[in-house]
């Protein structure tokens, strides 16, 4: 099954790329811009056909490797 | 006394660790990442550099590496573990010291030479060391320190601050914070100051013809300390 995840900063933590994008952005005309936040987007596709058995691998290995907890959360998106 | 520098595929200051801790005494042996045994050692240093090339995050990918597990242990056990600037940031990802280090404020990399104060000498890095204010050299991308408040207040109340970025006379305040760290923090101990993370290499500055002793001092009060 394919499994994609995303991770995003958490909320108090800064972040100082997507500031710069928004700026850039800001410096374009994208005018109505009120916060920009980088974040990270994973496709992984591992040999298992049970939906539920596959999102917990992921989940697994986004609290070990691939998020850092202390600044990050992560999101399963999609399965298929 | 017994050193071992890990080599990671990546690191680029693990030679000149090498030679700053041989020219002060310690027998040091380099290791590879993917052994799975540590030499026997009084002190193990995880290196500066650029580490499985600063994918993901910087530090992630090394501290996932074979070897990691023995140093782990050598810590848990109570060993003398150093990790300088990227082996900062692989300590912290490894769990060994709290908190992360983020893209410099400015997303500049810096390279120059800052002042650090020395908080808390009650450890066997520090102890007995005569002076608290070090010219060291820094050179790094990701060297903003940040935790959460929680850890925050545990790192205060055990005093596991190692260093704070300062001026000349040991101010330690926000104008002389290089990269935005979390109240100028320049390195950090674990809770029982076996475990010593830094952004800045002392092993640069051990020769007064190229740089400054202040590394010197360093290096030599730790070997007296270890001996």
């Amino acid at each position: 099954m394919k499994v994609s995840a995303i991770i995003t900063l958490k909320k108090d933590v800064l972040d100082p790329q997507g500031k710069v994008i928004q700026q850039t952005l800001d410096g374009m005309g994208f005018k109505d811009v009120n916060e920009v936040r980088q974040g990270k987007y994973f496709e992984i596709d591992v040999k298992e056909n049970d939906p539920k058995k596959a999102q917990k691998i992921v989940e697994d290995m986004c609290n070990k490797l691939l998020a850092n907890l202390v600044i990050e959360n992560y999101k399963i998106i999609e399965i298929q | 006394m017994k050193s071992a520098v890990i080599t990671f595929p990546g690191s680029n200051c693990d030679r000149d660790m090498h030679v700053a801790l041989n020219k002060f005494g310690f027998k040091n042996k380099m290791v590879w990442h993917n052994d799975n045994e540590l030499p026997k050692s009084d002190l193990v240093v995880l290196p500066g550099g650029f580490s499985y090339g600063d994918y993901l995050r910087c530090g992630s990918m090394a501290s996932k590496s074979k070897i990691m597990q023995s140093v782990i242990n050598f810590a848990k056990s109570g060993g003398l573990v150093m990790g300088i600037c990227n082996g900062f940031q692989i300590l912290v990802e490894s769990g060994l010291v709290p908190g992360v280090l983020l893209r410099n404020r400015y997303l500049e990399f810096i390279c120059k030479n800052v002042f650090v104060k020395i908080d808390n000498k009650d450890n066997p890095y520090f102890k007995n060391l005569d002076k608290e204010v070090f010219e060291l050299h820094i050179a790094h991308n990701e060297g903003n320190y940040f935790c959460t408040n929680d850890q925050l207040k545990e790192i205060q109340d055990n005093n596991q601050v190692a260093i704070y970025y300062c001026n000349d006379n040991g101010k330690t305040e926000e104008k002389f914070n290089p990269n935005g760290s979390l109240n100028n923090i320049a390195g950090i101990f674990n809770k029982k100051k076996n475990v010593l993370g830094m952004m800045p290499h002392p092993e640069r500055m051990i020769d007064e013809s190229l740089s400054g002793e202040d590394g010197s001092i360093f290096f030599k009060n730790l070997l007296n300390n270890i001996k």
